[in-house]
């Protein structure tokens, strides 16, 4: 498909087309010798961070960017913020190209990171909404009415974590307020890298709950990497996954499950221990303790199996899931690397990589 | 317009507030420029014992020089050092990422953000010794005007040069002496250009443009500046503000941002 063509006819929100990076990173050894020639003769090489991208994404949509740290995830919504500039391809963002950096499109888009924030450190969060608010030209009622809609949203007063220095919160009202600051424009593309990084249970998931109600909201569309696969499979009904630079998969997270995990996890409670050889008859035994177990059966086999199991044993309690997102992405970059061995000259973004539907 | 004039005031305020804090470092830097003006007050006062005019300079126009400098010293503490210190942070930490994808000048961001108020007795001191020096010259008041536009240019170069410097920051990202380099480099227009020899005026006029920060405005201040020393002013001064624009583009193209 051709880049900024669209898939239902509205215009999409990014388009990538061929994309690319090749930083040059200067090599130093270790020790004091390594510094002083690193001083005298600095080494180069150049370092393909990402290769031959392609991406489309529309209005409203939420996409999940997997990969493993260094795959190019970060660089790639980098180029999209416009924050680094291509080595090549094209690259535009609700009709802009970000590394113009065109105030028209920042208005429209935002940029959260889990390691990083915006919020000034000795004051209080206010002060920092107060200035996002006017670095974005937003009316003084109207700032304080968005404000009071987030916080509220989020478990937030304004009277208290808002008034208190930013120091002096915890990381997960800190994130909080870093998405109230994120917002407050209203952006209609959201680049979220890492939320929920380091955040308890409660507040991951009040993250997550938040920014799938402001997709639903305003429509927005939503770049999301997460290394917490429950904020993917929360919030994300298509994935994309980038290894060493390329992507590798792009598709319904359901697709990358079906593609990579082709068996199912039966867990099983019988009311008797049977053995993992009298298990062995509906599938891999994974795991046998005591009158529980869990098998691998391929999905086709999983009607057969589970009926068989029942009418053999006196079942108990039986589920029957997907292997675990995270497995799946680890056996898909696997895969990526086996492929990346033999065909090392492939093409960016062919073999796993498949067309959107 | 209006919304940058907002923005600058809620900058400072919010610097201003995170400073408030800290009450002995504001006496502390109040007598530190005291003391610092009164050995300059001292030295210069050896420079003219005995009658002696040094490059012709009398006592209240050497004045001129030294308030025009101490002025600009402010300006350096209160304005220029805190930003290139805050943009040398941001690129090391990386959340030179948010201040990019805010929809102000970046440039504008990183020069006004931060205000620091310790450097305003400086700038009182300054002023002092230009009312002073003014009263002892009888100064016009078309004298003062024209030497106040200088002085703001004079800024101009400080700022420009600063910033220039400040950008290199996106290569290297460590450069803390960044703030030593700029304060030596006004240090020397702290007293009149024609006190140095004349290899030293070359220098600070045609290859650092340190004549053209302190001497030239102060000499605009008493109405001795000539029209050619007043459009070469204008010249550098807008010349390197239009480098410090240009420069801090180019480099954004090399900006690699921390990694996450």
């Amino acid at each position: 498909m051709s880049p900024g063509a669209s898939y239902d006819g509205c215009v999409p929100s990014i388009v990538v087309d061929n994309l690319s990076k090749t930083y040059r990173v200067a090599d130093k050894d270790p020790g004091l010798r390594g510094a002083v020639r690193h001083l005298l003769r600095r080494q180069h090489r150049e370092v393909k961070a990402v290769r031959g991208v392609n991406l489309v994404i529309e209005p409203g949509e939420v996409v999940g960017f997997l990969g493993a740290n260094g795959a190019g995830k970060t660089t790639v919504m980098k180029m999209l913020t416009g924050l680094v500039h291509p080595t090549a391809g094209r690259v535009e963002v609700l009709g802009h190209e970000p590394k113009r950096r065109r105030a028209a499109l920042l208005r429209q888009i935002t940029l959260v990171m889990g390691n990083k924030q915006q919020l000034v450190w000795d004051l209080p969060a206010g002060d920092s909404l107060r200035l996002n608010a006017a670095v974005y030209g937003i009316p003084d009622t109207e700032a304080k009415r968005r404000t009071d809609e987030l916080c509220e949203v989020l478990g937030l007063g304004r009277d208290k974590e808002l008034s208190q220095p930013v120091r002096k919160l915890s990381l997960g009202q800190r994130m909080k307020c870093e998405l109230v600051a994120a917002l407050l424009h209203h952006p209609k593309v959201l680049f979220l890298d890492e939320p929920t990084l380091g955040l308890d249970v409660n507040a991951q998931t009040a993250v997550r709950d938040f920014v799938g109600r402001y997709n639903a909201q305003h429509g927005a569309s939503v770049l999301l990497t997460s290394h917490y696969m429950a904020d993917i499979t929360a919030l994300c009904k298509r994935v994309v996954v980038i290894h060493r630079g390329q992507i590798h998969f792009d598709g319904p997270l359901d697709d990358l499950t079906t593609r990579f995990a082709p068996e199912r996890q039966v867990r099983v409670e019988l009311a008797e221990p049977v053995g993992a050889q009298g298990l062995s008859a509906y599938g891999v035994v994974e795991s046998v303790d005591g009158r529980a177990a869990t098998l691998r059966v391929p999905r086709d086999s999983v009607p057969a199996a589970v009926n068989r199991l029942l009418s053999d044993h006196r079942v108990v309690d039986l589920t029957v899931a997907d292997a675990p997102i995270d497995e799946v992405v680890e056996k898909l970059f696997a895969h990526a690397d086996a492929q990346g061995d033999t065909h090392a000259d492939t093409p960016p973004d062919a073999g796993l990589a498949e067309p959107r539907p | 317009m209006r919304r940058y004039f907002k923005t600058l005031g809620l900058f400072w305020a919010v610097s201003v507030s995170a400073e408030m804090a800290y009450r002995t470092n504001f006496l502390i830097t109040s007598l530190t420029t005291l003391l610092t003006l009164a050995g300059a007050l001292f030295t210069i006062g050896l420079l003219f014992q005995n009658g002696h005019t040094p490059g012709g300079y009398s006592w209240p126009a050497a004045l001129t020089v030294l308030g025009v400098y101490t002025l600009l010293d402010g300006l350096q503490q209160s304005l220029l050092a805190p930003n290139r210190t805050a943009l040398t942070e941001h690129v090391r930490d990386g959340t030179l990422d948010f201040v990019l994808l805010k929809p102000v000048d970046a440039q504008f961001w990183m020069s006004m953000r931060r205000f620091s108020p310790w450097g305003l007795t400086d700038v009182a001191a300054g002023l002092g010794l230009l009312g002073y020096a003014g009263w002892r010259l009888e100064i016009s008041p078309l004298g003062a005007l024209s030497g106040g536009v200088a002085v703001v240019l004079g800024g101009v170069i400080l700022y420009a040069v600063g910033f220039m410097l400040a950008t290199l920051t996106v290569w290297f990202v460590k450069l803390y002496n960044i703030t030593i380099a700029m304060a030596a480099l006004l240090e020397a227009g702290r007293y009149p250009i024609q006190a140095y020899p004349a290899v030293y005026r070359t220098f600070f006029t045609a290859v650092l443009p340190v004549a053209f920060m302190t001497s030239v405005p102060a000499a605009a201040l008493r109405g001795e500046a000539g029209a050619g020393w007043l459009l070469g002013l204008a010249v550098v001064s807008g010349g390197l503000f239009a480098a410090s624009c240009a420069f801090w583009r180019f480099a954004l193209r090399f900006y690699t941002s921390a990694s996450s």
